[in-house]
């Protein structure tokens, strides 16, 4: 499978950007609405005039029209085709390729039965799910075996449960057939779930791009790490497995217990909104609680950031100005922290 | 339970048709109007229908009509789509004909005619051309119009997936513009009747316009009331079959388009 490179591409928002994308890699784009992303698709499948240059497996294609580039293209909006049945919308690229009809026939079988869609082969689009639409939507820009997959938004508009259930059988698909893929989101979390790289969009501009465990923990600039959430990393002097599926760390005054299933830990990102802060003692075990002093205060539109140190430790918090309100903190108070093991992320020794 | 409100709704439909024939047959038949002579029953027009029809005038003229109706209509349409196709499709062809088009398109069908008497002739070409410019220009513009209202993606979406321009063309762009193309033969269909029978009437000789003209001459209100409701009935027919290609080809996607 080819990689991908774009030399000086500059499109609307996109001024000469540059970019890499290698082989057989799922290299996902975030970043905030306007941002550049579908411009980027469009810009690699052809179907947008751009100046500079995008090569694919090291030659230019320029000059080439979208129908050759060889790029299979989930669009956003999906634009199945909507006079066709499910069967017709995927057998049109095969058609297209002027594939004999029961080679074409047996293709478009395998992809429906790839993609769970064999029992929808007469159904037309209006008459599907959102879930459905962008299986079938997915295996027509399969069918005729691109050597780049290009995916915009593909969970976007799905309910939780089913954009999670699309996107494990995608990623497992995907390191199947072992393609260049290029998965715009908006969610960083999905897009840390299932990336081999992470470049965040801005105005046009890439500000990173690094293996999702960087961006956590090595965020470029103010930008990236705002964008991540300003997550607390956590250096940690010692760490200890207890059971299995859990460990217990040491970071100067602050000894935690977290549920992970690896080897030692050296650092831990935790997310300002997961740090809950009291000025009365919470109730429950004393796990994962400390006593901290207040160092600073500043208000962003409808929450708090708090700064606490707990020993040689900074933590940021964040909450919501209606919870900040009913709590009387002010720089210099001693308050309680509570430490939520909900998305926690670790780098190993 | 379907079934029974669908039948007791085409009985509700029905029932105006037949208060109106009844108030119609008892105005006739009792003189309410100014006399029998200007307004028969009902009865004596579906007399004088089977009259016609057995003596063979209705159907020599109304073959002529249809005839006429079938070539202008299906000439215009299909010279009207090809048009429409292609100034939708090129924008240099529609930014060359586009003037042309919304110039000639506002005149009436039959704003024609004096030109057409003078430059075909008074032949059978003459309704021919007529029905033809009435079909042709609305159906230029609902083409086109249907043609460039096209979602782009689409045909993004057919390019990625290798398809030729000639491919997008006609397994994409003209399928999504049918519902457009409908519209306008659909308007079309009717419409084409209504000028055929103002062409015969003026200026010729045979068809249900001129079948009308004759009756107006000998003062036979019972046969124009046939002509009328012969018009009306093919008016309706001809309008009810777009419907049905259109129901029968796009039904099954077009609201969803």
């Amino acid at each position: 499978m080819p990689d991908i490179e774009l030399v000086n591409m500059s499109r609307h928002v996109c001024r000469n950007m540059n970019l890499r994308i290698m082989d057989r890699e799922i290299f996902v784009i975030v970043g905030t609405t306007g941002a550049g992303k579908t411009t980027l698709l469009n810009v690699i499948a052809g179907v947008a005039d751009y100046k500079g240059s995008v090569l694919i497996d090291g030659a230019s294609v320029d000059k080439v029209s979208p129908r050759r580039r060889g790029v299979g293209y989930l669009f956003q909006g999906l634009a199945l085709f909507p006079h066709m049945t499910v069967e017709a919308n995927i057998a049109f690229g095969l058609c297209a390729a002027g594939m004999e009809k029961s080679a074409a026939d047996r293709r478009v079988l395998s992809l429906m039965e790839m993609m769970h869609i064999k029992h929808l082969a007469c159904r037309y689009p209006h008459t599907l799910s959102g879930g459905e639409k962008k299986r079938v939507a997915l295996a027509r820009s399969l069918a005729p075996s691109p050597q780049v997959l290009l995916l915009d938004e593909p969970t976007a508009s799905l309910d939780h449960q089913t954009a999670k259930y699309l996107r494990t059988e995608l990623v497992s698909l995907l390191k199947r057939l072992e393609m260049t893929t290029v998965y715009v989101t908006h969610d960083l979390r999905e897009a840390e779930e299932i990336a081999d790289r992470i470049a965040l969009m801005s105005h046009g501009r890439i500000e990173q791009v690094s293996t999702p465990r960087d961006f956590f923990f090595d965020p470029r600039n103010e930008f990236v790490s705002e964008f991540v959430g300003m997550p607390n990393i956590i250096e940690c002097t010692r760490s200890r497995i207890l059971t299995s599926g859990l460990v217990e760390v040491v970071s100067d005054e602050m000894t935690m217990v977290l549920p992970y299933d690896g080897g030692n830990i050296r650092k831990i990102a935790i997310p300002p909104d997961d740090i809950y802060i009291s000025d009365v003692k919470p109730p429950g075990p004393a796990l994962n609680r400390f006593t901290g002093k207040v160092v600073e205060i500043s208000r962003y539109g409808s929450s708090v950031r708090v700064r606490v140190s707990i020993g040689k430790n900074r933590l940021l918090a964040e909450l919501p100005a209606s919870a900040f309100d009913e709590l009387s903190l002010e720089e210099g108070k001693d308050v309680h922290v509570v430490i939520k093991l909900r998305r926690l992320r670790y780098v190993e020794s | 339970m379907n079934n029974k409100s669908g039948r007791l709704q085409s009985a509700w439909g029905a029932l105006p048709v037949a208060v109106f024939i009844a108030v119609w047959e008892i105005v006739g038949r009792f003189d309410l109007f100014p006399g029998q002579f200007f307004f028969p029953p009902f009865s004596a027009v579906v007399k004088e229908f089977y009259h016609l029809t057995v003596n063979g005038v209705l159907g020599k003229n109304f073959t002529s009509s249809l005839v006429r109706v079938l070539i202008g209509l299906c000439s215009g349409s299909i010279a009207g789509i090809f048009v429409g196709v292609i100034m939708g499709w090129r924008s240099v062809i529609n930014r060359a004909l586009n003037p042309i088009i919304s110039l000639l398109y506002p005149i009436p069908a039959l704003g024609w005619l004096p030109l057409l008497m003078l430059w075909i002739g008074i032949n059978e070409m003459l309704p021919i051309t007529i029905i033809f410019i009435c079909s042709f220009f609305p159906v230029v513009y609902n083409t086109a119009t249907g043609i460039r209202n096209v979602d782009g993606r689409y045909v993004q979406a057919a390019e990625t997936l290798g398809a030729s321009n000639m491919r997008i063309l006609f397994k994409v762009i003209i399928p999504l513009a049918l519902p457009n193309i409908f519209t306008g033969l659909r308007l079309e269909a009717g419409m084409s009747w209504r000028v055929l029978i103002a062409a015969e009437m003026v200026a010729i000789p045979t068809g249900i316009g001129a079948l009308l003209m004759q009756a107006e001459s000998l003062v036979r209100v019972d046969i124009i009331m046939v002509c009328l409701i012969v018009l009306s009935v093919m008016c309706l027919l001809f309008e009810r079959v777009f419907v049905i290609m259109e129901r029968h080809m796009i039904g099954k996607w077009s609201n969803h388009a």
